[in-house]
């Protein structure tokens, strides 16, 4: 994984040229106006915009390919079932994962992490058995562990972080015992844009003979994703946040895993034979994706992948770092900002508040200058609560914004303080 | 377009600044809690009824602009109020905010309530509103549950 501060060397000796432009017209939302204005998107993080492939995918599937698969044999549902499965080849390759059949598609990064906890959790933990998460997570990498940790008695230990937002390791081994099960841990946190030492915290965890999930939604919008290098277990992906449709995302599992889990839930597609005696069910992927599957979403995310495929990955880190800097620089420099989350290896994505200002009235006043940031807890409600902050106004940048944008920011919270005086 | 000096009056910067009947009351009879967990909105509203009149009103909470202007604004509008005046202001200011954005204000009815009658132009900022009269309704009528505008 290329991280920040090696892109940063990199921008040294070789200034950026990426041309921005072009990309940008890739993605037709971004020539519209919002309350008049135009439209300055910078609410990456909570899902991000499609580019004209990925749209042109998904009206394409629908006007000639739509059909539904693993069932007809006729030319047309075989067409669909090819396309589908080689969607799945597509975010194998990706993620550089082993084999296609360790990619599940399902509904987003929520339902895969559900996935898990369900089928791996409720047939692993006992009670008094622990799971590590940290205190990042977003509520979908926690909310499911504690549902499982309810049903069967086990329980969570939390990593603590610092003011700046970097988890502390140190107390991440000291987290390990004999009953530690198993380590669910945000690859990029959505609220403050820290990039977590993943690789680092997989080999300590399985040091420990203990396995990780890793909740990658933020993840794959921003870095190159391995897999097998990071050699985490099982790594969750969001459609939506990666500029592909909403409603479907895949997760990794290693094939091992997958291959001994129950599975999640039961229905068509998922089995071998079915008698009321006893039910058979279908070997990885096909276990897990009982009914039929979101099958534009997969074909459409594959165009996303395609597309992402294409970028100059080099460039396009290069360019988030600029935009992470120039915005964290323009914020900090406004009288009563205060950037929330500051690790030393972050995500383009600039949290903040204002002294003496709510951040939805932050929101509703940058919306009328066509504005478009998140604010709110972020669906991190544990950061919050150890920042001891309501709320934060939160602008997350995709390699398609540009400098202009931050400015655009910079002066509607300037607008904001004028409001508030 | 929506206007946004219209939506932040004066009135509501200086209730936000300068919340009135911020506290807790000891001797409240009635207490609720209103929660709008999507912003992280949070109040408790106290009331002290006596004979049906409520004698005292106080509340206090975390929020937004609009939301804590609301609770400041509502709570001065109701102290020394029969509960039934109450519910009738609670109805007349939640036709207000959500008549949409082209209806006429009632500000006769509603004196300086009114001064939120920009939220009709912000429907995102409506539940931020309402959700100190809500907490009262809930108050006023024995609900044990938070309650929420989302
Ligand atoms: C870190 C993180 N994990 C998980 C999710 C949930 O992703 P999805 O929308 O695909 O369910 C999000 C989205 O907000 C996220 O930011």
């Amino acid at each position: 994984m290329t991280t920040l501060h090696q892109v940063s060397r990199a921008k040294a000796s070789a200034p950026p040229v990426l041309d921005l432009r072009r990309i940008r017209a890739d993605f037709p939302i971004l020539g519209h106006l919002s309350n008049g204005k135009p439209l300055v998107y910078l609410d990456n993080a909570a899902t991000s915009q499609k580019p004209q492939s990925v749209i042109d995918t998904l009206t394409r599937y629908y006007q000639a390919e739509n059909a539904n698969i693993h069932r007809g044999v006729y030319e047309l549902s075989q067409h669909a079932t090819l396309a589908y499965e080689r969607a799945r080849a597509k975010i194998q390759r990706f993620i550089n994962a082993a084999e296609p059949h360790e990619v599940v598609f399902v509904r987003s990064a929520t339902e895969a992490i559900n996935l898990v906890a369900h089928s791996y959790g409720r047939s692993h933990l006992h009670a008094g058995d622990e799971v590590i998460v940290s205190v990042m997570e977003h509520h979908s990498n926690l909310v499911p562990w504690q549902l499982v940790c309810e049903a069967t008695g086990a329980r969570l230990r939390v990593i603590p972080m610092t003011d700046a937002g970097e988890l502390v390791l140190e107390e991440y081994e000291r987290l390990f015992n004999e009953k530690t099960k198993l380590v669910a841990l945000v690859h990029v946190s959505n609220s403050l844009g820290t990039i977590n030492p993943v690789k680092q915290m997989v080999e300590t965890a399985h040091t420990n003979g203990v396995p990780v999930m890793v909740d990658g939604a933020q993840g794959a919008p921003h870095l190159p994703i391995d897999v097998r290098d990071l050699d985490c277990d099982f790594y969750a992906l969001s459609g939506h946040k990666m500029f592909g449709p909403t409603g479907i995302g895949a997760l990794y599992g290693k094939a091992a895993l997958l291959d001994a889990m129950p599975p999640y839930q039961g229905g068509g597609e998922m089995i071998r034979s079915v008698r009321f005696e006893k039910t058979t069910y279908a070997q990885a992927p096909a276990k897990f994706e009982a009914g039929t599957p979101h099958i534009a979403g997969a074909i459409g995310l594959g165009a996303a992948v395609d597309y992402l495929h294409n970028l100059p990955w080099d460039l396009i880190q290069a360019h988030e770092y600029d935009l992470l800097t120039y915005a964290t620089e323009s914020l900090a420099a406004i009288p009563g900002v205060r950037l929330v989350g500051t690790a030393r290896e972050k995500a383009s994505v600039a949290s903040f508040v204002l002294d003496g200002v709510h951040a939805h009235d932050i929101g509703t006043i940058l919306d009328q200058e066509g504005i478009a940031v998140r604010t709110g807890h972020h669906c991190t409600q544990p950061v919050m609560e150890r920042l001891g902050i309501p709320a934060t106004a939160r602008a997350s940048f995709a390699f398609y914004n540009t400098r202009e944008e931050v400015d655009a920011l910079v002066a509607g919270v300037l607008k904001v303080r004028e409001v508030f005086g | 377009m929506a206007d946004l000096r219209e939506l932040y009056q004066q009135v509501i910067l200086d209730h936000n600044r300068s919340p009135r009947n911020y506290k807790r009351l000891p001797d409240a009879s009635h207490t609720a809690e209103g929660t709008n967990p999507l912003c992280g909105d949070e109040i408790t509203v106290y009331v002290l009824l006596e004979d049906d009149v409520i004698k005292d009103v106080g509340f206090q909470g975390s929020g937004c602009a609009i939301s804590q202007a609301s609770a400041s604004l509502m709570t001065s509008a109701v102290k020394g109020r029969g509960t039934d005046e109450a519910e009738q202001l609670f109805r007349a200011f939640h036709d207000m905010v959500t008549a949409g954005p082209d209806a006429p204000a009632d500000s006769k009815a509603l004196g300086k309530l009114a001064a939120l009658a920009g939220v009709r132009q912000f429907p995102a900022r409506v539940k931020c509103a309402n959700l100190p009269w809500h907490t009262l309704h809930a108050a006023l009528t024995g609900v044990h549950e938070p309650v929420s505008t989302e």
